[in-house]
C-alpha cells in the first residue's frame, strides 16, 4: 500500500515537470484551426505544418546553429580558461588563492542588468553590435566562476602527490597539469562542460540586448520575438519550443549523472 | 650518483620553524637515513632536496653545485613516495616510462630501459595492467621501477614501505638493499621505524623536532646512543632508564658512579641486556613482577622497581609468574649513562 | 641569506591570469563603467552626455515607479524562495531512497531548469491565455491570469516555482546523500519519531547547503528578466515590473543611459547586500 503511494506522488511529480510540454506538444502538432478551441485538447488530426513553417518561413536553422556556435565556442573557451585557473588554485596552490576564488564567486553573483549598459556602450564601440562573438565573450566570462568552482573542486580531489610525483619526474608545471591533473579530471570536465553548455544555450538578456538580427541572434531571442502580422502564432510558438526542447531532453537523459555533478560539487561535503 | 650537503639549512612554513639548522654531509652513494616520530621534519627534508619546497635560508649542494633555487626537473633526482603516486589512468608500462616520455628519450630506448627494471623487479607480467589492478607491493615495485629507469643522482623515499603489511614490509627490504648494492645510487631514506632504518642504512641520522640528535652507523647508534632520546629511540623494545639517586642506595651499585654525582645521573639497559631470574646472582634490582610476554625466544618480564617501570628478560631455565619479586641483573659494562638535565650521555 | 621563491606567486599566475584578465575586462571594468554612468546625464536619442552628480539618485528616491518595482521584485523572491525551499525539501525527502528509474526521475526533474527559461515562460503564456488557455478550460473559469494586476504577479511566481523546485529538490537530494546514515541508525534506536530525526539530525546536517541554495536563489529571484518580460513584459500596469524589467526598459526603450545605470547600481547593490547578509548567517551557522 505504501508502495503504491510512493509511486503515485512520482507520477504527480513527472507530471508536475513534464506537463507544460505534453501541451505544448499537443499544440504544436494541432491544425491552425484546433489551436484557438478547446476542445479537443488533443490534435484530430496531428499535423506538422508548424514545425515546416518555422523552418521554411522563417530562418529558424540558421539562429539554431547560431546557438550551437556560441554555445560550443563558450564551453571550450570557458573549460580551457577554467582549468587552467583551478590549476593555479588548487595543485598550485597559488598564495592569496582564498582571495581569488571569493573574488571569482562574487563575479557569479553579478546581476546581468548590471553590467549590461556598459557592455552594450563598449560592444558597440568595438564594431562588435550583432554578432556571435560579442556573446561568446560576455558568456565565457559569467561562466567562468561556475568552472573555475568545479574544477578547481575536483583537482582538489585528485591526491597531491600526484602532482608531486610528476614534477620529481621532470614535468614543468604545465606538463604536469597536461599529463595528468587534465586526464585525471575528465568527469569535472564532462560535467562543467554541460552546465555551461546549458546556461549559454539558455541565456536570454545579453542576446536580447548585443544581437539586432538574426544573422547573431540566439534561440531563446528568436523564441521570444517570433513574429506573427495579425495574431500570435501559437503553433510556430509550439513547435519551436519543442524543436528547442528535445536536444535538452536528450542531454539530460543521457548525462543526468555528470550534469548534478557539475552542479552540486563544491556546495555538497565530500 | 651524488653528495648531499646541507649548509645550514633553515625551514620555516610560515610562523612555524620546521628545521631550525640542518648542517650535514650525505656522501655518494651512501644509504642514509632519518628516522624521527612524525612531525619531526623528516618529509620536509626530502621535500627540499627533491626541490619541491623552497629553503628559507642556507645552502643545499647536490653533487658539489649549489641547488637552491632549481626546479625539480633540473635536479636529476627521483622520489618514491609513501603512497606511491603511481598515475592511475597510465599502465604500469606507462608508469614506468614516463621519466623518460617527459624528456622526450626515444621509443627504442624506452622500451630498453622499461623491460630491464620490469625485469629487475619481477614486473614483466604486469605491465599493461592499470595501477588499481595490483597489490600493494606490486604498486610499491612500480613505483621503485619509475624512480630506477632514470639513473638518477639521488633517490628519496618517504616511508615507502609503511603501507605494507609486516611480512612483505621484510621481503621488500631486502628488494631495496639489493637494488642500493647493485646500483649504488645515493639514497635518502626517511622512516618512523627504527628497526627498519637499522637494517637498511649505512648511517642514521636520528631526528627530533626539526634537531639531529645523532648521526652514525646503525652500530654506533644502538651501542653508543648519544643522548636519552637516541636511547629509548632506538632498539626494540625500549630501553630501562634508571634514576641514579635511587640507585646509589644500594651498596651494590656504588662503585658504578665513579667521578659522577649520583644524584645528577640516570642509567639506561636495554632489556636484552637485565636477566631476570628469582635468585640473585649479583648486583640485581627487586622487582615486583605485573606482566609476563613470551614472544618467541624471548620472554619479557615487565615489573616495577621503586615506582619506576622496568623490563628484562628471563633467563632460561627460569620460572615466574606475575606477582612473584624477582631480581632483575645489570650488568654494569652495558649500561649507558645519562646526565639527568641534558640528557647527554656522559663517560665513566 | 634569504632566498624569494617566486614559484608560489608568478607561476601560478601565468595559469591564472587569462581567467583574471577577462573577468577584469568584462565585468569589473564594466561595473566601474555603470557606476560612472550612473552619475551622468546620458541619453542616447538626444546624444550627448554629461555629469550631474547623484541628480539620478535623487530622482530615483522620489521616483514611484521604482518603488513599485522594487516592492514587486521583494514580493517575488520572498513567496519564490520560500515556495522552493519548502516543496524542494519535501521532493528531495521523498526521493530520499534507492529505487528502480531514480535516475530516469532526476534527469526528469532536471529538465525543466535545463529549458531555456524563455521557452517555459512562452509554455505558461500558452497555458494562462484568457480565451485559450488549458487552465481556464481545466477549471472551468473565465480568468485573465496575465492581464489582471491581481493575479499576474502570482502566475509569473507560480511559473518561476514550477521551473525551480525540480532543481532545488536535486541539490538537496544530492545533500541528504552525504548525511552519513549511522546518524539516522543511531537515532531511530534512541525511539525517535521520523518527524524528530527529520528536525534534530537532517535539517542540521543540511543547513550549510540549504544556506547555499538559498543564497543563489535569492540572487537569482531578484535579478529575474527573462521570465518575466517574456510572461507579460512587466505588465499589467506594471504589476509584474521588478527591478531588472524596470531597468531594462528605461535602458533600452527610452534609452535614457544614464538614468537606466543608476537602477542598475541600485540592483547590484541589493544583490551585494543580500549575498553580505547571508555570509554572516553562514558564518554564524559555523558553515
Amino acid at each position: 500500500m505504501k508502495r503504491l503511494w510512493f509511486h503515485f506522488q512520482l507520477v504527480v511529480l513527472a507530471f508536475w515537470c513534464l506537463g507544460p510540454f505534453l501541451w505544448q506538444s499537443a499544440t504544436s502538432l494541432k491544425p491552425a484551426t484546433q489551436l484557438t478551441r478547446l476542445p479537443p485538447i488533443l490534435p484530430q488530426p496531428p499535423t506538422p505544418e508548424h514545425y515546416l513553417t518555422i523552418f521554411r518561413d522563417y530562418p529558424f536553422l540558421h539562429i539554431i546553429i547560431n546557438s550551437i556556435v556560441v554555445a560550443a565556442a563558450t564551453t571550450l573557451l570557458a573549460l580551457a580558461i577554467g582549468a587552467l585557473a583551478a590549476f593555479a588554485l588548487g595543485p598550485l596552490a597559488m598564495k592569496g588563492r582564498a582571495l581569488v576564488l571569493t573574488f571569482v564567486l562574487s563575479v557569479s553573483m553579478f546581476p546581468p542588468i548590471a553590467t549590461v549598459s556598459p557592455l552594450y556602450l563598449i560592444i558597440q564601440n568595438l564594431g562588435l553590435r550583432d554578432t556571435v562573438a560579442a556573446l561568446i565573450l560576455t558568456y565565457t566570462t559569467f561562466s567562468l566562476p561556475l568552472a573555475i568552482w568545479v574544477l578547481t573542486h575536483f583537482f582538489r580531489n585528485l591526491p597531491t602527490e600526484l602532482y608531486l610525483a610528476a614534477r620529481v619526474d621532470g614535468c614543468t608545471a604545465f606538463q604536469a597539469f597536461r599529463r595528468v591533473l587534465l586526464p585525471l579530471s575528465a568527469p569535472g570536465l564532462v560535467a562543467t562542460g554541460l552546465v555551461v553548455f546549458i546556461f549559454s544555450w539558455n541565456e536570454f538578456l545579453y542576446a536580447l540586448t548585443f544581437t539586432a538580427t538574426v544573422s547573431s541572434r540566439t534561440v531563446p531571442v528568436a523564441i521570444a520575438l517570433f513574429p506573427g502580422l495579425h495574431e500570435v502564432p501559437w503553433g510556430e510558438i509550439a513547435a519551436a519550443s519543442i524543436v528547442v526542447t528535445l536536444p535538452i531532453v536528450v542531454l539530460a537523459f543521457a548525462f543526468q549523472r555528470r550534469i548534478i555533478e557539475g552542479l552540486t560539487a563544491g556546495s555538497v561535503k565530500g | 650518483m651524488a653528495a648531499i650537503q646541507f649548509e645550514h639549512v633553515v625551514k620555516r612554513f610560515g610562523e612555524t620553524m620546521v628545521l631550525p639548522d640542518l648542517d650535514l654531509t650525505i656522501a655518494d652513494r651512501e644509504f642514509f637515513t632519518f628516522v624521527g616520530p612524525s612531525g619531526c621534519g623528516k618529509s620536509t627534508i626530502l621535500n627540499l632536496i627533491a626541490g619541491l619546497e623552497p629553503l628559507s635560508s642556507g645552502n643545499l649542494r647536490l653533487d658539489g653545485g649549489r641547488v637552491n633555487a632549481l626546479s625539480p626537473r633540473d635536479r636529476d633526482v627521483a622520489m618514491v613516495f609513501q603512497n606511491y603516486a603511481l598515475y592511475p589512468h597510465l599502465t604500469v608500462y606507462e608508469n614506468i616510462a614516463f621519466p623518460l616520455r617527459v624528456r622526450k628519450v626515444d621509443r627504442e630506448s624506452i622500451a630498453a630501459g622499461v623491460q630491464e627494471v620490469a625485469k629487475l623487479l619481477g614486473l614483466d607480467a604486469f605491465l599493461h595492467r592499470k595501477p588499481r589492478e595490483l597489490s600493494g607491493g606490486q604498486r610499491q615495485r612500480v613505483a621503485l621501477g619509475r624512480a630506477l629507469i632514470r639513473k638518477p643522482k639521488a633517490f628519496l623515499m618517504d616511508e615507502p614501505l609503511s603501507n605494507l603489511d609486516a611480512r612483505l614490509r621484510i621481503e621488500m627490504r631486502a628488494e631495496l638493499k639489493r637494488i642500493h648494492a647493485e646500483y649504488r645510487i645515493t639514497t635518502v631514506y626517511v622512516t618512523h621505524d627504527q628497526e627498519e632504518a637499522m637494517a637498511l642504512s649505512d648511517r642514521i641520522a636520528i631526528l627530533y623536532q626539526g634537531q639531529i640528535q645523532q648521526v652514525g652507523t646503525p652500530g654506533e647508534i644502538y651501542h653508543r646512543p648519544g643522548n636519552r632520546f637516541v636511547a629509548r629511540f632506538v632498539g626494540s623494545p625500549p630501553m630501562d632508564m634508571l634514576d641514579g639517586s635511587l640507585l646509589k642506595e644500594m651498596p651494590a651499585f656504588g662503585p658504578l658512579f665513579g667521578k659522577l654525582p649520583p644524584d645528577e645521573v640516570e642509567f639506561g639497559a636495554r632489556p636484552s641486556d637485565v636477566m631476570v631470574n628469582t635468585r640473585q646472582e649479583g648486583p640485581a634490582l627487586e622487582v615486583q613482577v605485573q606482566t609476563i610476554e613470551p614472544v618467541g625466544r624471548d620472554t619479557w618480564v615487565d615489573g616495577v622497581w621503586k615506582g619506576i617501570p622496568v623490563k628484562g628478560c628471563l633467563a632460561s631455565g627460569a620460572k615466574i609468574s606475575a606477582g612473584d619479586k624477582a631480581f632483575f641483573h645489570v650488568l654494569f659494562d652495558r649500561l649507558h649513562p645519562f646526565e639527568k638535565s641534558s640528557g647527554q650521555r656522559l663517560s665513566l | 641569506m634569504k632566498q624569494r621563491h617566486p614559484r608560489q606567486f608568478l607561476e601560478p599566475l601565468c595559469f591564472l591570469s587569462p581567467a583574471l584578465v577577462v573577468l577584469a575586462a568584462v565585468t569589473l571594468y564594466p561595473i566601474l563603467y555603470v557606476l560612472w554612468l550612473s552619475l551622468q546625464r546620458w541619453s542616447l536619442i538626444a546624444g550627448g552626455h554629461g555629469f550631474i552628480g547623484l541628480q539620478n539618485y535623487v530622482r530615483l528616491a522620489h521616483d514611484g515607479r521604482f518603488w513599485n518595482a522594487l516592492s514587486n521584485t521583494v514580493y517575488f523572491t520572498g513567496v519564490s524562495v520560500a515556495l522552493e525551499l519548502v516543496l524542494g525539501l519535501a521532493i528531495a525527502v521523498l526521493l530520499h531512497r534507492a529505487f528502480p528509474g531514480k535516475g530516469l526521475m532526476r534527469a526528469v526533474l532536471l529538465i525543466p531548469w535545463a529549458v531555456p527559461t524563455v521557452v517555459s515562460a512562452k509554455m505558461w503564456g500558452w497555458m494562462y491565455n484568457a480565451d485559450y488557455g488549458i487552465f481556464n478550460y481545466l477549471l472551468g473559469t473565465q480568468v485573465n491570469w496575465l492581464g489582471s494586476p491581481a493575479w499576474a504577479l502570482h502566475a509569473a511566481i507560480l511559473m518561476d516555482v514550477w521551473k525551480t523546485v525540480p532543481f532545488v529538490a536535486i541539490l538537496l537530494m544530492a545533500g541528504l546523500a552525504g548525511v552519513p546514515p549511522e546518524l539516522y541508525q543511531a537515532a531511530r534506536v534512541d525511539g525517535a519519531s521520523p518527524w524528530m530525526i527529520f528536525r534534530r539530525v537532517t535539517l542540521p546536517q543540511l543547513r550549510p547547503l540549504i544556506l547555499v541554495v538559498l543564497i543563489f536563489r535569492t540572487i537569482d529571484a531578484f535579478r529575474v528578466f527573462d521570465a518575466i518580460y517574456v510572461l507579460t513584459g512587466g505588465g499589467p500596469a506594471n504589476t509584474t515590473e521588478t527591478l531588472s524589467i524596470y531597468a531594462y526598459k528605461i535602458l533600452f526603450q527610452t534609452l535614457q543611459f544614464g538614468y537606466g545605470s543608476t537602477l542598475a547600481v541600485v540592483v547590484f547593490f541589493c544583490v551585494g547586500l543580500i549575498t553580505l547578509a547571508y555570509l554572516r548567517a553562514m558564518r554564524k551557522a559555523g558553515a
